[in-house]
């Protein structure tokens, strides 16, 4: 491989505690095969991770899951973690957040609550995350106001709840919520197995622009509300990570390193351990972190693409999930030969949207965990 | 928007957080989920933000350190515009 320039810090750091999880959400983005992997860092390994990423110049940590909450070291993780001088942000469902809690992580140092919601109406988050915790969740966005955090609200956008945006955006007003992010669903994990019940319709999606717009228009800067774009309905790739090996280094429960949170399935590569290796040695010197730095794994039609340093050839792990080979242009760039993958998917969800009809969605869930990756012998691949 | 007196006290906002990243070699400003690199002037400016010293302070202070005069003007571009991202704000 040609010499690529040495990586600066890996400035985000994201630990995936634990892939245990009350909720059943047909869109999350752990691997479909996590009831397979190893046992769960102990403490002292994430102290370690912690302090191994921080000298290496990491500051944005984000502490997620699985829910992070079912961790009872979550409040001495915290504590070290902003001894450290870690920005601190935790990302949870909320359910398991008692007042108690609350106080002892903000009394530890944590710097951010970023709280999921499914639906702005109890019916439909409780049906998407196959549980009963829409009231929790309220009653949780309380206590975060009450205790001083700033306030970030997250919902995943997708066919069955991008109508309402205007009533979740009104949700997240009355919550009192700083930021809004409505975070159309990316499709790996669980959310690649239902993307063809999740895919929203264009005129859906135009119809959730046009109420984030107005919404703006009337708040103004008392909140901030970002919109992601579900990037099936571009021409060309998201910036994925700015480029895998770049700034984000992220820590599965059991210890595995990743370059995105969604790469353990990709085929050919070992992903380093922490309980192996030192964390400097991970980012610096891994095959693993090392193989879609720079741009001499490129093939056409990104090698010779004058837009090639400002996309980084898209999201390896959709290339990979839709080609079949993650060196491949991301097909959501219309400029690849695989694109119409993407307009066909497209294309059905138009269908699917159009004639109604009961959505087969398959909910996050341990006992499904196993049997759906070995059925087919790898992680499971659309019918394109 | 009418213009900031010079007695205005500023802070950084909510949530935030400005330190010096020594592997950066800058100060940064943490917020949920983010972070911006201050360049220098960005950065002397925001790390006199202390919720204590009014704008004036901050202005006179910085022409004291850097030897030179007249900074205001850039002073309170720099300010109308973190305001405008809520890196700043002015504490009641």
């Amino acid at each position: 491989m040609s010499a690529v320039r040495p990586p600066g810090p890996p400035l985000w750091l994201l630990l995936e505690l634990t892939y245990r999880c009350p909720l059943h959400c047909v869109f999350c983005y752990n691997p479909t095969e996590f009831a397979a992997t190893g046992p769960e860092l102990p403490t002292a390994e994430w102290l370690r991770v912690l302090k191994e990423a921080r000298a290496l110049g990491a500051v944005q940590l984000g502490l997620s899951g699985g829910e992070p909450l079912v961790r009872e070291d979550l409040e001495e993780l915290v504590g070290a973690a902003h001894g450290l001088g870690y920005y601190i942000n935790l990302i949870t469902s909320g359910i398991g957040l008692s007042e108690a809690r609350v106080a002892a992580l903000k009394a530890a140092g944590l710097d951010h609550i970023q709280l999921s919601f499914q639906d702005s109406t109890r019916e439909l988050n409780d049906f998407l995350s196959s549980t009963r915790t829409f009231d929790l969740k309220a009653e949780v966005a309380r206590l975060i106001r009450a205790h001083g955090y700033p306030m970030v609200l997250n919902v995943v956008l997708h066919r069955h709840n991008i109508g309402h945006v205007e009533e979740i955006l009104a949700m997240a007003e009355r919550m009192g919520a700083q930021y809004v992010e409505l975070a159309n669903t990316q499709y790996y994990g669980w959310a690649w197995l239902n993307r063809d019940e999740l895919l929203p319709s264009r005129a859906q999606l135009e119809r959730a622009e046009e109420a984030t717009r107005r919404f703006r228009a009337r708040v103004g800067n008392k909140m901030q509300v970002y919109f992601v774009v579900p990037d099936y309905f571009e021409t060309r790739p998201k910036a994925c990570m700015n480029g895998l090996g770049s700034v984000f280094l992220g820590i599965a429960p059991d210890g595995t390193a990743l370059p995105c949170h969604a790469a353990r399935m990709l085929p050919g590569l070992t992903f380093p351990s922490v309980r192996e290796q030192s964390l400097r040695e991970i980012w610096f010197d891994s095959p693993a972190f090392n193989r879609f730095r720079g741009e001499g794994w490129m093939k056409e039609p990104c090698a010779s693409c004058p837009e090639r340093g400002r996309d980084y050839g898209g999201c390896r792990c959709q290339a990979y999930l839709l080609t079949g080979d993650a060196a491949n242009t991301d097909p959501v760039c219309e400029l690849s030969p695989h694109h119409h993958l993407v307009t066909q998917a497209v294309a059905r969800a138009e269908r699917a949207v159009a004639g109604g009809g009961a959505a087969r969605l398959r909910f996050r869930d341990h006992r499904l965990s196993i049997p759906v990756v070995t059925e087919a012998g790898a992680p499971v691949r659309g019918q394109d | 928007m009418s213009e900031l007196p010079l007695s205005a006290r500023l802070a950084i906002g909510h949530g935030m957080r400005l330190q010096w990243e020594e592997a950066q070699g800058a100060h940064v400003l943490l917020f949920p989920e983010g972070m911006v690199k201050l360049n220098g002037s960005a950065g002397a400016i925001l790390s006199r933000c202390d919720g204590v010293r009014t704008l004036g302070d901050i202005v006179a202070d910085l022409e004291r350190a850097y030897a030179t005069a007249g900074l205001e003007a850039d002073v309170r571009a720099f300010v109308a515009l973190a305001l405008e991202k809520r890196w700043l704000e002015l504490p009641p």
